[in-house]
């Protein structure tokens, strides 16, 4: 049985629909935001799958991977800002329940 | 064969405790079943011969981002959730969306031409960290240094984020 690039795509689809799911179900911020690094995830499985089928002069093509290279840096650095947000929105209003934060609710 | 049963058992590890992230209602157990998930994303990549993004994925996720979390996590000092009256209708639609999006993946795999073909063979001796280096500082020379701008931004923006009197 040899492996198919249908298998990593379908597995990185799956992904995304957990943490998709999750964003939807869930109310605690800090697991809305966990979730949402676990799309970013599951976008750069198909990358890195994509990346090494289409070989290109018998090397993996690396335009791909340079790709997901700047989404784990830009995730990295949206983490830390992220974070900070949640830290003063809690400083602010006592908790992370996204149903007790409706200021902006119409 | 042993690839087949490595990938199958490192995607299934991933998928599982990804379920667990959703499900558990302590976030401590959330962002540790979320470590593991990453590190089995990190296997898949290793698999896919991209050596350099599995480490990177270890070291920058699985380590530093958790990290972050788990410390804050701790430092807000939050509990287990306590069980609120879930509206059935809100659960109901978040998985009915889910799952319209796995069907339509299916769907759109199902008419890939391309999908059921393997990964060619590498031909050439693969030195994977040498190779994304060149590309980095050769094609993507710019975008690099953006990133290097937008790190700086992040971090001065976390400091004023954090002072305790915006102004």
């Amino acid at each position: 049985m040899e492996l198919t690039l249908d298998d990593y795509l379908l597995v990185s689809g799956l992904l995304f629909a957990i943490g998709f799911a999750g964003v939807l179900l869930r109310r605690n911020i800090i697991i809305i935001f966990m979730c949402l690094e676990m799309m970013l995830n599951a976008a750069n499985l198909s990358l890195v799958a994509f990346s090494r089928f289409n070989v290109q002069a018998g090397l993996p093509n690396y335009n791909g991977q340079m790709l997901v290279f700047f989404i784990i840096t830009v995730a990295a650095a949206e983490v830390a800002v992220g974070l900070a947000v949640i830290v003063a929105l809690y400083r602010a209003r006592g908790t992370t329940h996204v149903e007790d934060i409706s200021s902006l609710k119409f | 064969m042993i690839t087949a049963i490595l990938f199958w058992f490192f995607a299934a590890l991933m998928l599982g405790f990804a379920c667990a992230v959703v499900f558990n209602r302590n976030p401590v157990a959330s962002a540790l079943s979320l470590v593991v998930s990453f590190i089995g994303l990190a296997a898949l990549f290793v698999m896919l011969d991209a050596y350099f993004l599995g480490t990177i994925q270890v070291l920058v996720y699985a380590g530093a981002v958790m990290v972050l979390f788990l410390f804050i996590i701790m430092l807000l000092d939050l509990k287990a959730e306590v069980r609120r009256k879930l509206h059935i209708g809100i659960v109901a639609g978040g998985l009915a969306v889910a799952a319209a999006f796995v069907f339509q993946l299916c769907a759109v795999l199902e008419e890939l031409p391309f999908g059921g073909r393997g990964f060619p063979a590498i031909r050439q001796p693969l030195n994977d960290v040498r190779n994304v280096g060149y590309v980095l500082f050769s094609d993507y020379n710019l975008p690099f240094q953006v990133v290097g701008v937008l790190l700086l931004v992040a971090t001065i923006g976390v400091v004023i984020l954090s002072k305790r009197e915006l102004k």
